[in-house]
């Protein structure tokens, strides 16, 4: 019997060095989409909505249709983009600096109106790109450049989680949390990325998805030890799993 | 039999596989790439316990491992 090629880079991820760090998560994520848009068979149809931070070159690894967005405001650009072009498929990829912080009105409204887009976001619980400053997400007790004694609780509040927020909102449809840190974790996510990116193609609305994922580089840590962490001390703050799943329900408008 | 190609230009060396392989054949070598990352590489001795599981490749964050799979022969095939 011959040998088959089983696994090799998907059509719509662009054969080409990527910036990131070593043991970054990004790569991962941006493999999941550029699968995902193969296999549903949207790659033609969509428009990336790329945000700020280190996804910021998104539009260099993915082959698809971009726009840049202004810092944060991924699903309010998204919204006027799916609105003018109702038959394109219509993503944005944020990171929790973009999401969770400045963008956090943009993707609440979206959210909330039920807009038909997806929202990937990715979260490292620090700000990547600029030097690893504390982030909405970043946890009790982190150290980052803007709290080198650690996250207070009392004075800097408790970590947002975003998943359960967008999943009370009675806009959205599909709402999940997945984490990149191991095969299985992995294999998951892309389970919930197909649920949402199927939430928009069946008109049915607001999918999104947070992606638990490693900032070596700026947890101080080497990768494999980065990856440790996401499962000794985010997953237990970050539970993963299905926070609101309006799909079956023919969605939540 | 089962094989990887890590793509050594493409590999940062961050070892994210060698802690997923089930058989735990993947390893850091002593050659740096271009820009300077020591890659990881199978041993040719050892490239034959590959089970093709394509683990290694579903978490390489930089795409730079490709995975063939021969299939096992079923019994009674000549």
């Amino acid at each position: 019997m011959s040998e088959q090629l089983v696994f090799d880079r998907p059509q719509s991820v662009i054969d080409r060095p990527t910036h990131y760090c070593p043991g970054c998560h990004h790569g991962v994520a941006h493999r999941l989409v550029g699968e995902l848009l193969d296999e549903l068979g949207v790659a033609e149809d969509a428009i990336l909505v790329a945000s700020i931070g280190c996804s910021v070159f998104l539009y260099n690894y993915l082959n698809v249709d971009a726009v840049e967005a202004p810092h944060g405001r991924a699903p309010a650009v998204a919204t006027g983009v799916k609105a003018a072009r109702k038959d394109k498929f219509v993503f944005t990829y944020q990171g929790d600096g973009d999401l969770a912080s400045i963008g956090m009105a943009e993707v609440l409204h979206a959210a909330n109106r039920g807009e038909n887009i997806a929202v990937v976001f990715v979260n490292n619980t620090v700000y990547g790109m600029t030097g690893g400053q504390m982030a909405p997400t970043t946890l009790i007790g982190q150290r980052t450049t803007t709290c080198p004694s650690g996250r207070c609780l009392e004075h800097e509040g408790a970590p947002i989680r975003m998943t359960e927020i967008i999943a009370g909102l009675g806009g959205a449809t599909f709402a999940a949390r997945a984490s990149l840190n191991n095969v299985k974790n992995i294999r998951q996510a892309k389970k919930y990325l197909r649920k949402a990116f199927q939430c928009q193609i069946e008109k049915k609305g607001f999918g999104f998805v947070e992606l638990l994922s490693a900032c070596p580089t700026n947890w101080k840590l080497n990768p494999v030890d980065a990856n440790e962490r996401i499962k000794t001390e985010m997953i237990p703050y970050f539970p993963l799993g299905v926070f609101k799943d309006a799909l079956d329900e023919g969605g939540a408008c | 039999m089962s094989r990887i190609v890590i793509q050594e230009d493409r590999c940062k060396g961050c070892l994210l596989c060698t802690t997923v392989c089930p058989t735990q054949i993947i390893a850091q070598s002593d050659r740096f790439n271009q820009s300077g990352y020591k890659v990881a590489e199978v041993p040719a001795e050892d490239m034959e316990k590959c089970t093709g599981c394509t683990s290694c490749a579903l978490i390489c964050p930089d795409l730079a491992i490709k995975v063939y799979r021969t299939p096992k022969k079923k019994k009674g095939d000549e």
